[in-house]
């Protein structure tokens, strides 16, 4: 589904001139590839190239080396420009800088009425995608009175409505309260599991990544782990010195298991731990 | 030496139709040196309360008492006020809009009257407590980190010499280094400058982890306000009002739940797992 080859992204800047004098590079010699359905998350420190790689998948930015595939069309060749973006669709941090309408239905079918979908079609993708994030009863609110999980789930729901095979979603829950990043997640994991979308997480919330397919863990540009949770977080040394963190509870059975407690590797949840605990006792 | 709230009520646009009984009769004294939590869903009124504080926002009822004085008295000194009670926003590097990150931070203190030189002084004092040293002084704020970013701001607001930090989500987007080198700082500060602080976060982790106090507010109204282990007992309330307790707290209400003699009210990782270890080595259950 997303697919990179060697992929490199450098910001460069320039003096009054027009001269190059600095050149940053964002994105360095990544490659991995993303099957369609899937679930992954991608976890690095601020200023490890995350959101960078993830314009990629969208074409806002083209690479400046190396290839980025989204269904199998190059990002770089602009006349299929816009059938990347129907294929894979962005969601932002900030909810507020996402939604244009003056009600949630509108919102939503501003991105099929740009498309062209014809208005019957339009009212019938709005009213499918309000469900699958679980807005519908709000269809006819205004967004400002929602709180931040609610307008959150609002922007999903005008993603989902172009029928997008791919989601990006770049720090979704950040600026949320807990209740809203369960029912962003809670969304977001069923459109995954339901409507088999294929979904690229970037978070800093470790206990979302838990029930993700793969993770990628980037630092300095690079990708420089790849694996399923387990067995990203078993490595909790390693996650720290890349300046993460695991789970609570995969962070608990690493504390007890370094004060003796004979504990398996790769406890992710709160239910594992407590039942890794019931059998070694 | 405090802030009082003594029935507090602010109603954003009374007597039209959007109309929005923000604070409820709030009444509450933060201590000189408390480090304290402020926790609510969104839309509890967490930031409407934070205004108030500094006079940034007037209540409608009620009154604010800072050192002993009514803030809201006739000749009362809403400039010293705001340097006394430094507020930070969410998102603060948004407001950096210097060319450098020393002048950026210099913008506060001279605004209070401060010769150049004494805001430069101030500035730099302000950057040491936040970890930014002088190689930063003449970098453009625009080309720091994220995090760096946040600190610039951070001292920003210190050069004021704030007796109370108030911080409305400080950590919101940072990395979990970041988020855990700006509250280390926090900490420092409050325990080594005697600075009070009051923490507004959506993180249970974090403020169990630092703060001595927690205020939970719901609907305009305060809910809990007590210490954090009594606070994370009620974690089935928290829920209903959007919050929860920490993920530990959980874990050890289904250990409890399964015979072990854990103190359930344990709210940070070294807490629980010393608990764990004693439950699990005294073979005792319950």
């Amino acid at each position: 589904m997303v697919q990179a080859q060697g992929l490199v992204y450098e910001y460069k800047k320039y003096d009054e001139e027009g001269r190059e004098t600095e050149v940053t590079r964002a994105v360095d010699q990544v490659t991995f590839g993303i099957q369609k359905g899937d679930f992954v998350a991608i976890l690095g420190h601020n200023g490890s190239g995350k959101s960078t790689l993830a314009k990629h998948m969208n074409a806002i930015l083209t690479p400046t080396g190396g290839t980025m595939w989204v269904d199998g069309r190059d990002t770089r060749e602009e006349d299929k420009l816009w059938e990347i973006r129907q294929r894979a669709g962005m969601v932002f941090q900030n909810p507020d800088n996402q939604i244009i309408g003056t009600i949630v239905e509108e919102d939503v079918g501003f991105g099929p009425e740009n498309m062209g979908v014809p208005t019957k079609e339009i009212w019938e993708r709005v009213e499918e995608s309000l469900k699958a994030v679980n807005m519908l009863k709000y269809r006819h609110h205004s967004p400002n009175k929602l709180s931040g999980g609610q307008k959150q789930r609002v922007a999903i729901a005008g993603v989902v409505a172009m029928h997008p095979q791919c989601i990006v979603l770049d720090e979704p829950t950040a600026m949320l309260d807990p209740n809203g990043r369960k029912e962003v997640i809670r969304a977001v994991r069923a459109l995954n599991q339901v409507e088999e979308i294929t979904v690229i997480l970037i978070t800093h919330y470790m206990e979302e990544v838990i029930y993700a397919d793969k993770v990628l863990v980037m630092d300095q540009g690079r990708v420089v782990m790849e694996g399923t949770p387990r067995e990203i977080f078993s490595q909790v040394e390693k996650l720290k010195s890349y300046r993460l963190d695991v789970p609570q509870a995969t962070l608990l059975a690493y504390e007890l298991k370094r004060a003796g407690i004979d504990l398996p590797d790769g406890i992710l949840t709160r239910e594992e731990l407590v039942e890794a605990l019931c059998q070694s006792n | 030496m405090s802030i009082k709230l003594e029935h507090v009520n602010y109603i954003y646009s009374p007597g039209t139709a959007y109309e929005i009984h923000a604070l409820k009769d709030i009444c509450l004294e933060l201590k000189d040196g408390e480090f304290v939590g402020l926790i609510g869903h969104t839309g509890s009124g967490k930031s409407t309360l934070v205004q108030h504080l500094n006079g940034l926002v007037k209540a409608t009822e009620g009154r604010i008492y800072f050192h002993g004085e009514d803030i809201y008295g006739a000749d009362y000194d809403m400039r010293r006020l705001r340097s006394k009670v430094g507020l930070v926003f969410q998102y603060p590097e948004h407001q950096l809009f210097e060319v450098d990150v020393l002048s950026d931070v210099c913008f506060g203190p001279k605004n209070q009257g401060l010769s150049a030189e004494e805001a430069q002084e101030r500035a730099k004092a302000a950057l040491a407590m936040v970890g930014l040293g002088e190689e930063f002084y003449y970098q453009s704020p625009f080309e720091l980190s994220g995090g760096q970013k946040r600190r610039a701001a951070i001292a920003g607001v210190l050069a004021m010499e704030p007796e109370i930090l108030v911080l409305d989500e400080p950590t919101a987007g940072l990395d979990p280094k970041g988020r855990d080198e700006i509250l280390n700082q926090i900490q420092k500060l409050h325990q080594e400058k005697g600075i009070s602080i009051v923490l507004v976060s959506h993180s249970m982790e974090d403020v169990a982890r630092y703060v001595q106090r927690i205020i939970v507010m719901n609907q305009g109204e305060v809910l809990f306000d007590d210490v954090p282990r009594e606070v994370f007992c009620h974690y089935k309330e928290l829920e209903q009002v959007g919050l929860a307790a920490p993920q530990v707290t959980y874990i050890l209400h289904a250990l409890r739940e399964k015979g072990f003699f854990v103190d359930e009210n344990a709210t940070t990782i070294e807490e629980a797992r010393d608990t764990i270890l004693d439950a699990l080595r005294s073979g005792r259950q319950a």
